[in-house]
C-alpha cells in the first residue's frame, strides 16, 4: 500500500504553451523536497500531479515537504480505486464504496454532519456525466453514512471523486500551497539579508516567484558578535526550506564605515553605508550572474527607508533593485516572518551591521548632489572592490531532517 | 598567544582530571549502589572524592553532598530552607548582587510568600553591614551571601555576618553561595561559620555537570531530588561517577601547594592591573582594594566592552564583558548595582584569572588592549566631532 497525494498547480496551468515547462519544474522542485525519502514517485497527468509515498513515511511530512514547494496551490490526500475494464456502474460502485468508507472516517474523526460531492469526469469517455456522478455518490454516502445530511452551500466536508481513465481517486481537504512559479523559472537574485525581520521575508517572497536566491550580509567585526553571523546562516537555514541551497556572501563593512565616520558628515553615515552596500551587492552580483537586488525595505519603516533615501540608495547601483515589501506594514511583515519560521530567530538580540555607528540625527531627508560631494572625500572604487575581494562565501545547504 | 582571562566562566579541565574522568568511565564504570566488587570499587571512588572535598573546607565527609551544578545547591539551600522553615518566618536576606542561581530562586520564593530583602552593596561592590544590621529580624528564616562576587571579585564577610547572625538569633541559617571562592580564598565552612555552601566543579578545573552542597551535620531540609536515594536520600539519581571522580582528583591538586599557588594567580592578577594603570588612560577599576586573586573587574572610558571582547579574541585572549552592546539585553546587575554609570558599565571588561596565567601572557594582553582601546576611542571621538 502506498499513500497518494494530488498536487494542483495554479498559476503554472494558466501558462499557455509553457505550461508543460512550468509542470515538469514543478515536478522536479517536488522530487527534489522528497529525495532522501525513498519509494517516492511524483507524476503528471492532465494538468495534476500525483505523489506516491510509501505507507510507512507519515502523511503529514509529505504534506509539509510538497506544501512549502513554490508553484504548488494545494495538495490532497487521495483515495485511489482502480476501474481499469470495469462497467460504469461495476466502476461507480466501487468507487462508491471507498467514498462511504472515507466518510465513514471523517465522521469518526471530526464529527462532521453536512457533506457535499464535486464530481468531475476527467476522462470524457466515461458514459455517466459529471453532474450525475455527484448525484449517484451523494446517494450511495447518504445510504452508507445515515448521519449525514447534504447541504450544497456550507458543507463540514467536500468530498471530491474524480474518474479518470482506468483510475478514480476520492478526496477532500485541499491544503493549500503557498502558490507562485517553482524555483528557477525565474532567474537568481541577490538578496542584502541583515538578520533582522525583513529581509529574510523578501528573500521568500522573491523565491515565491520562482527565483533562485543568493544573500550577501554585511558584519562589522569585531563591532558586530560571531553570534549576529550564525544567526544569519540560521535564517539562511530556515529560508532553504523554500529556496533550496543558498550562497551568502559576508563582508565586514569596517574598513569602509571607518572612513565614512573619519571623513563624511555624521547624519548621513546610515545614508553612506547603505549605498557601499548596495554597491557591493551589485558587483558580486553581475560577477555572479544574479539578475536583481533584493531589499527587505518598506517604505518609511526607518531613515534610510523614505522615499528620498531610497532614490538615493538607487541612484548608486544600475541592477533594478526589487523591494516586495514596500508597501507592508511592520505587523503584516513579522505576520508573514512567523508563517515562514523566521521570526523567533530574527529576533534575537545580536547587534547588526546597521546599528553599530548609528547617528543621532540620521537625515531622512538626503539630496543626493550632498551624497555624491560627501563620498568624493573617499576613494570609493577602491574601497567596494577591497569590499567584494574580501567576501567569505558560505554555502548553506537545504535541510534535509524537517 | 592563547590567553584565557575568562576563569570565572569555566576553566579547563587538567590532564590529571581528565584521566581520572576517563578512568572512571571506561574502566571503573561501576555503579556504586551494585552490590559486587565493581560496585564497591565505585563507592570507594565516591568515598575519595567526597574526602578529598570535605578536606579542603574543613567538613566531615558526611556534609558533603554531590550535584550537578552551583545552581543546584543554591536551588536546593533555598528552595528546601524555605519549606522547612517558612512556619517559623518569612524574611530571607541576601544581597542585590548575587548569582541569578540566587535571585531567581529568591523571586520564586517570594511569590510563595517569602519576605526577601535584597541588600544593597558600596559602591566598590562590598557588604553593606549596616544595611544588613538594619534588615536583620529575629524571625528570619535564611541569610544567604556570596562569598566572592563574580564580576567585581569582591569578597563578602560572611564570618562577620554569621557574628551579627549569631547576636540576633543562634537558628538563622547561613548559606553561602562559594561558587567563585572555592580553591581560591579560605573556604573553612567552620571559620565561616555557615550552615551550607554551594561548590562547582567547572570553576576549579573539573568539568560541567558536577557541584557539591555542603550542609552541616544535624541540619535537614527538604531534598531537591527524590528517588533511588542516593547521597543518603538528600540526592536520588545514579551519581556522576566520572564528573564526582574529577571534582575529587581536581581538588586534590589545588590543595597540594594550595598558597603558591594562590599567590600566584595574584602576583599576575596585580601584574596585569599595574601595566593597564601605567598604559591606559581613562580607566574606572571596579573590583575593589581587597578583592579575590581570580578577577578584575575594568571599565576602559569611551569603550564598548564587547566591541574590545570581539578585537581581543582575534588575537586568542578570551575576556568577559559587563554588557552586551546589543540594546535588547540590559547591562550587569552586579555593576548597576554598584551604581556605575552607562558608559562605566558599557566600557567594563573582566578578566578572570587562574594558575595556568603566566607574567608573559599579561604582557601581550595589555599590549594588544591598548591597540582595542585607543582604535576603539580615535573611531568614537571621530564619530562624535563631526
Amino acid at each position: 500500500m502506498e499513500n497518494i497525494f494530488i498536487v494542483r498547480c495554479g498559476e503554472t496551468a494558466l501558462k499557455g504553451q509553457n505550461k508543460p515547462y512550468f509542470e515538469r519544474m514543478l515536478v522536479q522542485r517536488i522530487k527534489k523536497n522528497l529525495k532522501d525519502m525513498d519509494g517516492v514517485s511524483v507524476d503528471r497527468a492532465d494538468g495534476l500531479i500525483f505523489v506516491r509515498t510509501p505507507q510507512e513515511i507519515p502523511q503529514e511530512d509529505t504534506l509539509k515537504r510538497v506544501g512549502r514547494v513554490f508553484g504548488v496551490d494545494s495538495i490532497s490526500p487521495a483515495k485511489e480505486i482502480e476501474i481499469k475494464g470495469m462497467e460504469a456502474e461495476e466502476a461507480l460502485t466501487a468507487v462508491g464504496k471507498v467514498a462511504v468508507d472515507y466518510m465513514l472516517e471523517i465522521i469518526e474523526e471530526r464529527g462532521i454532519k453536512t457533506f457535499k460531492v464535486e464530481a468531475k469526469r476527467a476522462d470524457k469517455t466515461f458514459p455517466v456525466e459529471s453532474p450525475q456522478i455527484g448525484k449517484i455518490m451523494g446517494a450511495k454516502i447518504l445510504k452508507g453514512c445515515k448521519v449525514l445530511r447534504v447541504d450544497v452551500h456550507n458543507p463540514d466536508c467536500a468530498l471530491y471523486v474524480n474518474v479518470r481513465r482506468d483510475y478514480a481517486y476520492v478526496y477532500e481537504k485541499k491544503i493549500a500551497g503557498f502558490g507562485g512559479l517553482p524555483l528557477g523559472t525565474n532567474g537568481r537574485g541577490m538578496v542584502l539579508l541583515s538578520g533582522g525581520i525583513d529581509s529574510p521575508v523578501a528573500a521568500f517572497m522573491m523565491a515565491h516567484r520562482g527565483m533562485y536566491i543568493e544573500a550577501v550580509h554585511f558584519h562589522s567585526y569585531p563591532y558586530t558578535s560571531e553570534r549576529a553571523w550564525e544567526k544569519v546562516r540560521d535564517l539562511a537555514g530556515i529560508l532553504t526550506d523554500y529556496c533550496g541551497k543558498i550562497r551568502i556572501f559576508s563582508i565586514n563593512l569596517l574598513p569602509i564605515q571607518e572612513q565614512i565616520v573619519q571623513n563624511c558628515p555624521e547624519d548621513e553615515t546610515t545614508i553612506l553605508v547603505r549605498r557601499f552596500m548596495m554597491r557591493i551587492a551589485e558587483q558580486i552580483a553581475k560577477r555572479e550572474g544574479d539578475l536583481m537586488l533584493i531589499t527587505g525595505e518598506s517604505l518609511g519603516q526607518v531613515a534610510s527607508q523614505t522615499a528620498a533615501s531610497l532614490v538615493v540608495t538607487d541612484a548608486a547601483v544600475s541592477l533594478p533593485v526589487m523591494r516586495p515589501l514596500i508597501a507592508m506594514d511592520k505587523t503584516e511583515i513579522m505576520d508573514r516572518a512567523r508563517e515562514i519560521g523566521t521570526f523567533e530567530t530574527s529576533i534575537q538580540p545580536f547587534e547588526d551591521c546597521c546599528t553599530v555607528f548609528l547617528p543621532k540625527h540620521p537625515v531622512t531627508q538626503p539630496k543626493l548632489e550632498r551624497i555624491v560631494e560627501s563620498e568624493s572625500r573617499l576613494d570609493v572604487e577602491a574601497l567596494v572592490n577591497a569590499a567584494v575581494e574580501s567576501a567569505e562565501i558560505s554555502v548553506i545547504t537545504q535541510r534535509s531532517d524537517v | 598567544m592563547f590567553v584565557y582571562l575568562d576563569n570565572s566562566a569555566t576553566t579547563r579541565v587538567i590532564p590529571q582530571v581528565a584521566e581520572v574522568m576517563t578512568k572512571t568511565m571506561t574502566e571503573d564504570f561501576g555503579n556504586p549502589s551494585s552490590l559486587y566488587r565493581m560496585g564497591v570499587n565505585a563507592e570507594k571512588i565516591l568515598k575519595q572524592a567526597r574526602l578529598n572535598v570535605a578536606r579542603a573546607i574543613n567538613a566531615s565527609p558526611d556534609e558533603v553532598f554531590f550535584t550537578a551544578c552551583g545552581t543546584e545547591s543554591d536551588a536546593t539551600v533555598l528552595q528546601g530552607v524555605w519549606e522547612s522553615r517558612n512556619k517559623q518566618g518569612k524574611r530571607i536576606i541576601t544581597t542585590a548582587v548575587e548569582h541569578p542561581a540566587i535571585l531567581r530562586n529568591c523571586e520564586y520564593l517570594q511569590q510563595k510568600g517569602a519576605d526577601v530583602v535584597y541588600l544593597p552593596v558600596k559602591p566598590d561592590c562590598t557588604f553593606d553591614m549596616d544595611a544588613f544590621k538594619a534588615a536583620l529580624t529575629e524571625d528570619t528564616i535564611l541569610v544567604s551571601v556570596m562569598h566572592v562576587n563574580n564580576e567585581s571579585g569582591s569578597i563578602m564577610p560572611i564570618e562577620e555576618i554569621r557574628r551579627e547572625v549569631n547576636k540576633v538569633n543562634k537558628n538563622i541559617l547561613l548559606h553561602t553561595d562559594a561558587v567563585q571562592s572555592f580553591e581560591k580564598v579560605d573556604t573553612d565552612v567552620k571559620k565561616l561559620g555557615v550552615d551550607f555552601m554551594s561548590i562547582s566543579g567547572h570553576k576549579v578545573h573539573a568539568a560541567k555537570g558536577v557541584g557539591a552542597l555542603y550542609i552541616k551535620n544535624g541540619l535537614h531540609i527538604r531534598p531537591f531530588l527524590m528517588g533511588g536515594g542516593q547521597e543518603k536520600g538528600f540526592r536520588s539519581g545514579t551519581e556522576n561517577m566520572p564528573g564526582i571522580a574529577g571534582l575529587g582528583e581536581a581538588v586534590r591538586v589545588a590543595e597540594e601547594n594550595k598558597a603558591q599557588r594562590i599567590a600566584k594567580i595574584a602576583e599576575v592578577r596585580s601584574y596585569l592591573l599595574d601595566l593597564i594603570k601605567a598604559n591606559i588612560p581613562d580607566i574606572k577599576i571596579n573590583s575593589p582594594e581587597i578583592c579575590a586573586p581570580s578577577v578584575l573587574n575594568i571599565s576602559f572610558l569611551g569603550c564598548r566592552g564587547e566591541v574590545l571582547l570581539h578585537t581581543l579574541e582575534q588575537d586568542e585572549i578570551y575576556v568577559s564583558t559587563g554588557s552586551a552592546c546589543s540594546s535588547h539585553k540590559k547591562g550587569s546587575h552586579v555593576l548597576t548595582a554598584m551604581g556605575l554609570s552607562q558608559e562605566e558599565i558599557e566600557g567594563a571588561v573582566r578578566f578572570s584569572f587562574s594558575e595556568e596565567n603566566t607574567k608573559e601572557q599579561m604582557d601581550f594582553v595589555c599590549e594588544k588592549l591598548k591597540a582595542a582601546v585607543e582604535s576603539q576611542r580615535r573611531l568614537r571621538s571621530a564619530f562624535k566631532r563631526r
